[in-house]
């Protein structure tokens, strides 16, 4: 047993933000300042649980992937169904604790400035206390129940949190779409978890990874697989399920940033590497995943380049993100799709703060109407600048480490059609996170506005996560020994071998993407305006984002309402008609037949001793016959 | 030689008559007339089974008199009735105390 | 042949006779007296089935108090307008109620004459006055009074459904 704080009270890591959400909702609604106080008070509390368990994993190597940490103890035990409620903490655990915590204390500090002067200030606080403790349930889980319980819980903390503004329309619409999108991914993980616990008998992460490495029903695993990956398809957001992310933005920036960067869409990923042995059994099922991750990233790349409101765009490239992670999974490589998924959290909150002190200092969320931020906003513009080197995939940043490892492996598992996808993608990623960036922080003013520096506490955490966007990928660059790699892995720890070749493509692919921009929206040598409308189809195409939310619409209301106006008519005229003759049978029959009853005393005599003599003679009609 | 079977008859017939005159008459103190003539046939009935099936205990005696008890309780209240609904419509027709229909 | 049987077929005769006339004569005073004549017959048949008692209970409380209360009855209901003849005629039933009556004799008649009764030879004592007493004041002491409590109800109750009403002002 090793002796660590952080390991023995694994329990507060969640438990932590939980008594906050309790105590900001029951007690201090009315302190604002206290109840800030008491979420980041707990998120401390959190994090440096989370600190001590990553160090005690980094320092002392008994734990490992495949040697994790379990404790538990006994939820549900009811005839011949055993559910329990524990911590599984392994590497990929400790790592995810640390980010969820790390991301949310600082996404809660800066929250204090952002928010400041909003009615609804302590209730925000509740619920991101809610949410950050739903993603820590989630990601300490040791079983399937546990987790989907918790994924439930961050569904519904996200539909709180996306809907907060629920007095604005478009939010209710929102969170409404968020949370009923998410429903229909739910509803496939929690078939493929109750066909695997009535296959398995449980639902228990180890006793099933002995299970599934034990059996051969590939067919059954398949299933499995696939089912469970729509869950992931909804929580993180992949094709064609993506469409309540960008939507999603309606929520205050800090709950963007949360929720794309460490609370929700992670708990996608997150479940897809805590499942990993599942996927991996069935190559089908892998290929799947790959398939519809680098799918995704293309997709919304594509989308991103046209989009004009700052937080969309962020919203599309987190959707292409989350694409390579998903790939990454895919093509086999789960030590890529975590690792990503760590300096994506960074970057990703980064930028998604950044747009938030933009926003909060212009009121403005069209970039087109913005341009020479940059001149009154120095440390914000520098720290977007960052995390859009870091996305784009410049070394030494954070994201090309990360993503050059997903191209890696990628192209040494064989998917070459994927390895130019994602090449593809890291170019167009290029390009609209550098326009973004351009129109937003550089050129001349495009319109009316008067900007200044954010307050402090928001500058703060814009300046951490900065560090971490630089130097974050240094964890897991090839040069460095014992690094992500070494703790995070399925199976044997794979160490990436640097790849001059592929580092060198790939850095040129991302130079190239910024050129283009910086051609476009900085020395105006090409004409933007031009090329969409020579392309207009196309640039139309993507601007609506490939239709799908019509194509949803129309599915809805031409199939789904259609049939439920030919169900309506057959409960109406068949179902009811049925139930209404009967009633209308009964009422002529009682009509007509309430005429028997003459109230004539002699009439009722005459027929009670008519049937005397009837029922006589039919009782005794064996008698009267001769037969006895 | 006369047999329990005469004697039943008897009550049959008598019985029958008491019926038939029940469900014909119009008049109200007939029918209760003719109710009584049904008694009486039960009375005949009972007492002949006492005196041919078994002659060793009254019982049926007994029940002859508890039906004579009966029958005049019966006609008492029943004339009580009769009166009552002429005193309210002047007439005992039976086919016109019809008001207990639909 | 034997007194019995004599005494028997005469009453009988007299009785169905009467019951008859009681059924098909028109005038309901005329019916109340054939009805005294059915129920002073029927107290002859209880004689020739040895149940004196009972022939003296017949004659005293039907012969004598209910028919008397029958006539009583007559007489408030029927109006002194002369049309004596048409108080007592059939209704619409007078064939239907033949048909039924009929066949239902018929069935009754049947299964009399089917059954093997078990004819108990042994002969009853000469007076039934004593043993009735014994029977009656032990064994069914309780519906003996109940019997009395009856007959007091009904008696109330006849009062109070006969009486007129006052018209309440």
């Amino acid at each position: 047993m090793i002796e660590s704080i952080g390991l023995n009270y694994i329990w507060l890591v969640p438990l932590a933000p939980l008594v906050a959400f309790i105590l900001i909702t029951f007690l201090f609604k009315r302190f604002k300042m206290l109840s800030a106080l008491t979420a980041i008070f707990s998120m401390v509390i959190s994090f440096w649980l989370s600190l001590d368990i990553v160090k005690t994993i980094l320092t002392d190597h008994s734990i490992t992937m495949n040697s994790p940490l379990e404790k538990a103890v006994p939820w549900l035990n009811m005839n011949g169904l055993f559910i329990e409620m524990g911590a599984l903490i392994d590497p990929l655990t400790a790592g995810m604790l640390f980010v969820v915590t790390f991301i949310s204390l600082l996404v809660m500090v800066y929250s204090v400035g952002y928010m400041h002067g909003d009615p609804g200030f302590s209730r925000f606080f509740s619920y991101l206390a809610l949410f950050v403790f739903s993603m820590l349930g989630l990601v300490i889980a040791n079983n399937y129940f546990q987790m989907f319980v918790f994924w439930e819980l961050v569904g519904l903390s996200s539909y709180l949190l996306i809907g907060f503004y629920f007095y604005k329309d478009s939010a209710a619409q929102a969170n409404k779409k968020a949370f009923i999108t998410n429903r229909v991914a739910d509803f496939g993980f929690m078939i493929g978890i109750i066909i695997l616990y009535l296959y398995f008998g449980t639902f228990n992460f180890a006793e099933l990874a002995k299970g599934i490495s034990s059996s051969s029903d590939l067919a059954f695993l398949t299933l499995a697989g696939i089912l469970v990956f729509i869950g992931p398809i909804g929580k993180s957001g992949q094709f064609p399920l993506h469409v309540w992310l960008p939507d999603a933005m309606e929520g205050p920036t800090p709950v963007s940033a949360l929720i794309h960067a460490a609370t929700m869409v992670a708990a996608g990923v997150y479940l897809l590497a805590r499942g990993f042995i599942l996927f991996a059994s069935s190559t089908t099922a892998m290929t799947v995943v790959a398939y519809l991750g680098g799918w995704t990233a293309l997709f919304a790349a594509t989308i991103a380049i046209t989009q004009r409101d700052f937080k969309r765009i962020l919203a599309f490239s987190t959707l292409s993100q989350l694409g390579y992670m998903v790939m990454a999974i895919g093509v086999g490589s789960l030590t890529a799709g975590m690792f990503h998924l760590t300096t994506h959290a960074f970057f990703k909150a980064l930028m998604f703060l950044c747009a938030g002190s933009v926003i909060h200092a212009l009121h403005k969320q069209d970039i087109f109407e913005m341009g020479g931020v940059f001149k009154e906003m120095k440390i914000t513009g520098t720290c977007m600048v960052i995390g859009g080197l870091a996305i784009a995939g410049i070394p030494p940043f954070a994201g090309f480490w990360s993503k050059d490892e997903i191209l890696l492996v990628a192209k040494e598992n064989g998917y070459t059609l994927l390895y130019v996808l994602a090449a593809v993608t890291a170019f167009l990623t290029a390009f609209y996170m550098f326009r973004l960036i351009f129109l937003a922080f550089f050129g001349e003013k495009r319109s009316d506005y008067h900007a200044h520096e954010s307050p402090w506490t928001m500058t703060v955490p814009l300046m951490i996560l900065a560090v971490f966007s630089i130097f974050g990928g240094f964890i897991g660059a090839p040069f460095v020994e014992h690094g992500f790699a070494s703790y995070v892995y399925f199976g044997e720890p794979h160490h990436p071998k640097p790849d001059i070749m592929l580092m060198g493509s790939s850095t040129l692919i991302a130079l190239a993407g910024i050129f283009l921009a910086w051609l476009v929206y900085i020395k105006k040598a090409i004409s933007a305006e031009k090329i969409a409308n020579q392309f207009a189809p196309i640039y139309k195409f993507l601007y609506n984002k490939w239709y799908i939310d019509e194509l949803y619409q129309w599915f809805f209301d031409k199939i789904v309402l259609g049939l439920s106006a030919l169900l309506n008519w057959c409960d109406r005229y068949i179902v009811d008609g049925i139930a209404h003759s009967i009633a209308w049978m009964t009422r002529t029959i009682g009509a007509k037949g309430r005429y028997v009853h003459t109230g004539s005393l002699q009439t009722y005599g005459l027929v009670i001793f008519a049937a005397v003599v009837v029922i006589v003679l039919f009782l005794a009609g064996p008698v009267v016959g001769g037969v006895q | 030689m006369i047999t329990l079977n005469h004697y039943l008859l008897l009550s049959a017939i008598l019985f029958c008559i008491g019926l038939y005159g029940a469900l014909s008459k119009r008049n109200a103190v007939a029918i209760l007339i003719c109710i009584e003539l049904m008694l009486n046939a039960v009375n005949i009935n009972l007492v002949a089974f006492t005196k041919f099936l078994t002659p060793e205990v009254l019982t049926g005696q007994i029940f002859a008199i508890f039906v004579i008890v009966v029958a005049a309780c019966e006609v008492a209240v029943g004339l009580a009735i009769v009166i009552a609904i002429y005193r309210d419509r002047s007439s005992v027709v039976v086919e016109n105390l019809d008001w207990l229909k639909w | 042949m034997d007194y019995q049987v004599i005494a028997f077929w005469l009453l009988s005769f007299i009785t169905l006779g009467s019951a008859l006339s009681v059924v098909f004569f028109t005038n309901i005073v005329h019916s109340a007296l054939a009805l005294i004549v059915t129920f002073l017959g029927i107290a002859g048949i209880y004689l020739t089935l040895h149940a004196d008692f009972l022939a003296a209970v017949q004659v005293l409380v039907y012969a004598g108090a209910i028919s008397i209360l029958i006539v009583f009855g007559i007489m408030l209901i029927t109006r002194g307008d002369g049309k004596m003849a048409e108080t007592n005629l059939f209704g619409k039933y007078k064939y239907t109620a033949a048909i039924v009556v009929t066949t239902l004799f018929g069935v009754i008649s049947y299964f009399i004459i089917r059954t093997p009764w078990s004819i108990e030879t042994a002969a009853l004592s000469e007076n039934t006055i004593g043993d009735l007493a014994e029977i009656l004041l032990a064994d069914y002491v309780i519906p003996f009074e109940l019997a009395a409590i009856l007959l007091t109800v009904a008696m109330v109750g006849a009062i109070v459904i006969a009486r007129e009403v006052k018209n309440p002002k």
